[in-house]
């Protein structure tokens, strides 16, 4: 191929830091300016990427270095945006496609799971799509319904697609280089509110393994599963409840699809109660698989409560404020749902 | 991002004048053609006997398309083919063996008996796989026009699609995709009148897919689908045009199915006449025809490409009936990429 060689990556000397302090959106960047000038077949696709830098700004400053071959500006065209990674993957590139909104992937559902899903079972394992799809999800800018929507369980239904929602800035450089480097089809979920969110991040190559829980925070009186933004509000959450005498153990899957389930059931083994969380629609939401794993595990005979599950409610997130911060859990809800989760007695009581 | 004028069309297609076909390449169409014919026929006696799975769509009397313009390709060019690609999948070149496996869902089959009709591929060979989804490979063959153009090669995608695709948004999108990238596609409709049951007559306005062209910017042509010479001519210069990075073309080829969409098609929606009248036109008929009048071949050595076509889907049958179904314990393998 006659692409240009890739530069080298940044030189890691004795006095590079460990970690470095940025946010989560320059985490998605600087993971993408790394891959980008590692391997000559990655490069990004979507609306307003190059010059505008991307509608949360994401991206950037990366044309200005890659140039608009490598940083494309495509129409509103979201099938297209996704069959055309996919049909770039399938031939030997590597794209990273930008959806503007993650609610827009429902324009791009045939591609995707009906394509890019299936193309490597269909074609009896002989084909891959190297290929990751990126988007902004959940609610809190006033963005009203159809932009403010988390549907990654429809994603996580599918075989084929590997999902991932990443909660802090060190995980998304660790999962968007794993998910980058992936064979597969890969949706990457970025929670809107935790653009500006900073955190330390790792220097030089890292990467973090997708299908790997984590425990954010270890704690013996009750565990939080908790997903995306709801990982910062858990561990808020759990500051107070520590405060009271509650200590929560908090694990964030971070990938849905293949999902880790084993920290998660190890948890609920030690602590007996177990709060799901997550901005997602209750019914429906990945929470309910979390849940029937848990129940189907020998966890259940450690269970001292119902699972309970904190979600967003029954109703697309409306436009007021008031409104839009009601229909999902926040730090409150979490904190409430704890105490009662905790103070509740066997069987009997409430 | 170049702006045809009918002008500037002119001249650049002279600048894509093509060779015109050898009495060897006639003879591999033809061949090709045969093949296509013979296998089709075999499929519709399977599916008729209750010895297949599922349904299948055939292309009997589309065969000089796929066998025109597969001639107008290299061997490093790919294809997207679509539900009813049997003769893409032939005219690429593969083994009529695998392909037969496949559709009686063996483990020898191309996809291992996991696609069966409508998914077959040979992603090696450059065969990008037939689509169960009308419209479902016109993005992806964009996508591998643009990982062409990143690479720097001049290879092609030839993307074949319906008359019923082109009122997909997803042929919309692609093509005008391609077009302001300048992306070596070409996108060639098999107009075979009819959707599933719709006729193009009552499915749009314009007289032919080729006017959408000029939606976008790029070269439209409308040809006659039977005519193998018109095929290969107008597939040929849009290959041309693609390979020197002048971007892609919609081409229209006009052809018929004599069989129904699928195996439950009654057939209600057309009369006997309007078949018979297409199978008077039927395209290895006329190239048979012209190769004898043209001295090119005798009705004996015609004769013989037919027997020689039935005899390798007869062995292709018996290849694959003798092939091993696929394991249950090995249900989950082949989802991802490790």
């Amino acid at each position: 191929m006659s692409i240009a060689n890739a530069t080298p990556q940044d030189t890691i000397t004795a006095s590079t830091p460990a970690t470095v302090e940025m946010t989560y959106a320059e985490a998605v960047r600087e993971t993408l300016r790394a891959e980008m000038r590692r391997d000559p077949r990655v490069f990004l696709m979507g609306e307003d990427i190059g010059i505008y830098g991307g509608a949360f700004g994401v991206t950037r400053g990366l044309i200005e270095e890659f140039g608009e071959e490598r940083v494309r500006d495509t129409p509103i065209s979201e099938a297209a945006i996704a069959g055309c990674a996919i049909g770039a993957a399938l031939t030997g590139m590597r794209p990273v496609a930008e959806f503007q909104f993650s609610d827009f992937m429902a324009i791009a559902m045939d591609q995707i799971v009906n394509q890019g899903a299936k193309i490597r079972f269909m074609f009896g394992g002989k084909a891959k799509v190297p290929a990751v799809l990126r988007a902004p999800l959940g609610s809190g800018t006033g963005a009203a319904a159809q932009h403010s929507q988390s549907l990654e369980a429809w994603f996580a239904h599918v075989p084929g697609l590997k999902v991932v929602l990443p909660s802090t800035p060190a995980d998304v450089k660790g999962l968007l280089t794993a998910a980058i480097r992936d064979d597969n089809l890969v949706i990457f979920l970025e929670h809107k509110l935790l653009y500006n969110t900073s955190g330390p991040v790792p220097t030089g190559d890292y990467i973090i393994p997708l299908g790997q829980s984590e425990v954010k925070r270890p704690g013996r009186d009750l565990t939080i599963v908790a997903l995306s933004i709801m990982v910062p509000r858990a561990l808020a959450a759990a500051k107070r409840l520590a405060a009271e005498g509650i200590e929560a153990e908090v694990v964030d899957p971070r990938t849905l699809r293949p999902l880790d389930a084993e920290p998660i059931i190890a948890s609920v083994r030690k602590t007996g109660r177990v709060l799901i969380v997550h901005e997602a629609v209750e019914t429906g939401g990945f929470g309910g698989e979390i849940a029937a794993r848990i129940a189907a595990s020998d966890a259940f005979y450690y269970l001292d409560a119902p699972i309970r599950r904190l979600a967003g409610a029954e109703v697309p997130i409306p436009y007021n404020p008031i409104l839009e911060r009601a229909a999902v859990p926040q730090e409150d809800d979490i904190v409430a749902a704890a105490r009662a989760l905790v103070r509740s007695t066997n069987w009997s009581g409430a | 991002m170049i702006n045809q004028t009918a002008t500037s069309i002119a001249s650049t297609a002279s600048a894509d004048a093509h060779t015109p076909l050898t009495p060897d390449q006639l003879h591999q169409i033809l061949h090709t053609m045969y093949r296509i014919r013979a296998f089709e026929e075999m499929v519709d006696q399977l599916f008729m006997r209750g010895l297949v799975h599922g349904t299948t769509h055939l292309s009997i009397g589309q065969e000089a398309v796929p066998a025109g313009a597969i001639a107008a390709l290299r061997p490093d060019d790919y294809i997207t083919s679509t539900h009813r690609g049997h003769g893409h999948c032939i005219a690429k070149g593969a083994d009529l063996n695998l392909m037969t496996a496949e559709l009686l869902g063996r483990e020898t089959g191309y996809c291992r008996g996991r696609g069966g009709s409508m998914h077959i591929a040979d992603v090696e060979s450059g065969n990008l796989g037939a689509n169960g989804i009308v419209g479902g490979g016109i993005p992806i063959a964009t996508g591998v026009g643009l990982s062409i153009h990143m690479c720097g090669t001049d290879q092609v995608c030839l993307c074949f699609f319906g008359d019923g695709a082109a009122n997909e948004g997803t042929f919309h999108e692609s093509i005008n995709l391609a077009a302001i990238w300048d992306l070596p596609v070409i996108y060639l409709c098999e107009n075979n009148q009819y959707g599933m049951s719709m006729s193009v007559k009552r499915s749009m306005r314009v007289a032919s897919v080729a006017d959408r062209a000029a939606a976008y910017g790029i070269p439209g042509r409308s040809v006659d689908g039977n005519d193998v010479f018109a095929v290969y001519a107008a597939v040929a210069e849009a290959v041309a045009r693609a390979r020197r990075g002048a971007g892609p073309s919609l081409i229209e080829a006009r052809t018929y199915r004599y069989k129904g969409h699928s195996k439950s098609d009654q057939n209600r929606y057309r009369t006997r006449e309007e078949i018979a009248e297409w199978k008077r036109r039927d395209p290895i008929d006329r190239l048979a025809r012209w190769l004898q009048e043209h001295q090119l071949a005798t009705a004996e050595e015609i004769h013989q490409m037919e027997a020689a076509a039935r005899q390798a889907i007869a062995d292709a049958y018996a290849f694959a009936e003798a092939s091993p179904q696929p394991d249950p314990a090995a249900l989950l393998e082949g989802v991802y990429a490790q």
